[in-house]
């Protein structure tokens, strides 16, 4: 009997010599004369053991990593096509406790799948939501997703259904869903992960959208730093217009949804969702001012969705099993589950899904395992960059939208960067600024001109010249951006400085104690 | 009908393009005021005669939003929603001057200030200068950081000049070229404090698609375009006290 062997195909598995090892796996089989068949899915997620070998054994699947190709030769000879012991051999794959403990909705299907299969996709609960949405009235699609409590997973935390909702009465035809695909945050890849994994599973999302809210197209605005999941939604796009998902008439309900893939052009400020509509539409990616809301008046001036890549991928499972399913994960007013990803200085960095109220302890030590180093977390930095940075004192706060924006953080994408004590928080407070003046798109003078005065000051701060009045200057400005300037980017660019400042003054030559004004 | 429309006299700048839908009524600083539907704050300010500070609004462009130092208060609504891109809504109570305005629309000003010639700043006569006069701004507590007060002047049109160390990035020409005149000559080129004004693909402004129609030089609140007829002998950048 042929024998599967999955590697992933993820980008991350790729950069850490996936390929070679599939090709040696598939090799050695031919020379041993092992009935081997090499499949390339979609990424567990467990960063730290890519490139991951999982072997199809009678007991269920058995995982070996991190495999290098020098390795395969050894874990033929040891009979990992058996789920024999290895020195590589992490046992059965679905007891390893970082995966065992999570709560995985919306990556049900990571490392599991050929993420091009359409018969994996429906063998493992794709396309019952869609299915059972065909069946509904478009407005208890939209209800359906508002009773599942599912906010906005690309940083805003905007209610999706009421999103859907306001699309959905808003008049004009046609109407759009636009899947926001420019994941730039630092230390995050979930949108990548479902793109290149299950890119089914947001092709479903859409369609569900466009359904419940009457919008007949679709796009997909993709980073150009993600060429394997452009490939990959473009075939998986042709794949369901083969079988009748996608076209003029859905399954024969009359429902017509179709969608595309359009590259950026390389600019983080296009994942704000004004300037990222302004980029489809062929213009310089600027923040367009709100209201009217790209809800009323988004794409070509049509009403039009625009949700993140995760919170589409939510939606399938949310319309197949029903909103209360999805709302019974969670806490307070942050229902269902987040893809965390953990990054930074971690021994195991990698993707956690899990229901929200998971602190921020938790994640970095049972999951993440501390940091890599060895050395005591110092600081950590919570939903991007432009994410407040937290120290010691903080690590027991829920991962919850309200509990985090009582402390002036945020959730943001769910990305976690970690550091050790050698980090200097002078130096991260400029890093925030720099990257502020790097990515502006230029057109509000408080983002515009202030990021590079913010980065100016800090340097002066850094280099001890006129600590105390740089200091002043440094409290003014972040009030001026944060409260002057036209979108996020430039209003929260304050945040990791101030949270710096705040946490770690010293680090600044600033005397302990010393409370910024403006942080709350 | 324009005069109509702006239901002003001539040289009132309302900020905002004439709206003719039904009056909308609402508070500006005390004030009652009437306002067709479609009017931003920005203009029915203006009609209550008070004027709220801007730099990028002028009432024969569509609002931007950009230069921020229009923000004001509304009640019931969080943070500082600019004047200019704020449409007027039936009872809405609109707050222009305050002590926290004030302070944000120094912050504000004072980065212009720290990217602008030093030697321009007193005794000038530009909207800017203006603009300074009412938010009560003419200095700033900037350093020598990076700036544009090298970039050269572009003297290559025959009736106008363009000197981009005065310029604010407001994206007034740009829009006139679009709005005003179609003929989509400028652009903004770069991003962040890099972002510049551009004729064309980055030539000259008599070698780009400009036709020399002069809308964008009516339109700069800087005199960063300005025509040349206004200065003696072909010196067109006021000498720094510093050189």
């Amino acid at each position: 009997m042929t024998i599967r062997v999955c590697v992933p195909r993820d980008a991350t598995a790729l950069s850490l010599g996936a390929d070679a090892v599939a090709k040696a796996i598939a090799a050695e089989g031919k020379r041993t004369g092992a009935a081997v068949q090499v499949v390339r899915t979609s990424s567990r997620g467990l960063f730290w053991l890519e490139p991951f070998v999982e072997v199809e054994t009678k007991q269920g699947r058995i995982g070996y990593g991190p495999v290098e190709p020098g390795d395969v030769a050894d874990l033929f000879a040891m009979g990992f096509l058996q789920g024999n012991a290895h020195r590589l051999s992490q046992g059965k794959v679905e007891a390893i406790p970082f995966l065992a403990k999570q709560e995985r909705l919306c990556f049900a299907r990571a490392g599991i799948t050929d993420p091009l299969s359409l018969a994996d996709y429906e063998a493992h609960g794709g396309l019952r939501g869609l299915q059972r949405a065909l069946g509904m009235a478009p407005a208890a699609v939209v209800e359906e997703v508002v009773a599942s409590g599912l906010r906005g997973r690309g940083g805003a935390g905007f209610p999706t259904g009421i999103k859907w909702r306001t699309v959905a009465a808003a008049a004009g035809t046609p109407k759009y869903v636009v899947a926001n695909a420019d994941e730039g945050d630092s230390g995050t890849y979930s949108d990548r992960m479902v793109m290149e994994g299950d890119p089914f599973v947001l092709l479903e999302g859409m369609a569900i959208a466009g359904y419940a809210t009457g919008a007949s197209y679709g796009y997909i605005y993709l980073r150009s730093e993600y060429p394997h999941a452009a490939k990959v939604l473009n075939e998986a796009l042709a794949t369901l217009r083969a079988a009748g998902w996608y076209g003029t008439n859905v399954r024969g309900s009359g429902f017509a949804f179709d969608a595309e893939v359009r590259i950026g052009a390389g600019a983080y400020i296009c994942g704000e969702e004004t300037a990222l509509l302004e980029s489809l539409e062929g213009k310089r990616g600027m923040i367009r001012y709100k209201p009217p809301l790209p809800a009323i008046k988004g794409l070509f001036g049509q009403p039009t969705v625009v949700n993140n890549v995760v919170s589409l991928a939510s939606v399938p499972i949310i319309l197949d099993k029903g909103g209360k399913y999805y709302a019974d994960f969670g806490m307070g007013r942050s229902r269902g589950t987040l893809p965390i990803q953990l990054a930074g200085n971690v021994k195991r960095a990698g993707l956690v899904e899990k229901a929200f109220g998971v602190t921020l302890r938790q994640l970095i030590e049972d999951y993440g395992g501390g940091t890599r180093s060895g050395r005591p977390v110092r600081a950590v930095q919570v939903g991007g960059p432009l994410g407040a940075y937290f120290d010691g004192s903080l690590l027991d706060l829920p991962l919850d939208y309200e509990a985090l924006a009582a402390k002036k953080g945020m959730v943001g994408h769910g990305g976690i960067v970690v550091f050790d004590d050698t980090v200097d928080m002078a130096e991260q407070a400029r890093y925030a600024m720099e990257f502020c003046a790097v990515e502006s798109c230029g057109k509000c003078t408080p983002c515009r001109i202030g990021s590079t005065r913010g980065r100016e000051l800090i340097e002066q701060i850094i280099q001890k010249k006129n600590v105390t009045a740089n200091h002043r200057q440094l409290l003014a400005l972040c009030d001026v951006m944060e409260n002057a300037s036209l979108c996020a980017l430039g209003g929260m660019a304050p945040w990791p400085v101030l949270s710096a400042l705040q946490y770690f003054p010293g680090d600044f030559g600033l005397p302990a104690g010393k409370e910024p004004a403006h942080v709350v | 009908m324009w005069s109509e429309l702006r239901n002003l006299r001539d040289g009132i700048d309302l900020g905002t393009p004439p709206r003719d839908g039904a009056p909308v009524a609402i508070t500006v600083d005390g004030k009652n005021v009437t306002a067709p539907a479609g009017s931003s704050v920005m203009a029915a300010a203006a009609l209550a005669r008070c004027p709220v500070p801007k730099l990028c609004a002028t009432d024969t462009l569509e609002a931007f939003g950009s230069c921020r130092v229009c923000l004001v208060e509304i009640q019931g609504r969080k943070g500082f929603p600019a004047a200019c891109t704020t449409l007027v809504e039936a009872g809405m109570v609109v707050t222009t001057q305050s002590k926290r305005l004030a302070e944000l629309r120094k912050g504000v000003m004072e980065l212009y200030l720290s990217d602008f010639p030093a030697a321009d700043i007193p005794g000038g006569w530009s909207e800017l200068h203006e603009t300074m006069q009412q938010t009560g701004v003419h200095r700033h507590p900037y350093g020598a950081g990076e700036n544009h007060l090298q970039a050269p002047v572009d003297a290559s049109n025959p009736y106008f000049v363009f000197d981009p160390t005065k310029c604010i990035v407001c994206s007034r020409c740009v829009r006139a070229c679009e709005e005003t005149q179609g003929t989509f000559a400028l652009t903004i080129e770069g991003r962040g404090f890099a972002s510049k004004v551009v004729a064309s693909q980055g030539e000259s402004f008599l070698d780009s698609e400009c036709v020399s129609c002069g809308a964008c030089v009516l339109a700069c609140p800087t005199h960063s375009l300005v025509e040349k007829a206004l200065f003696e002998g072909g010196v067109y950048r006021a000498q720094s006290p510093q050189a």
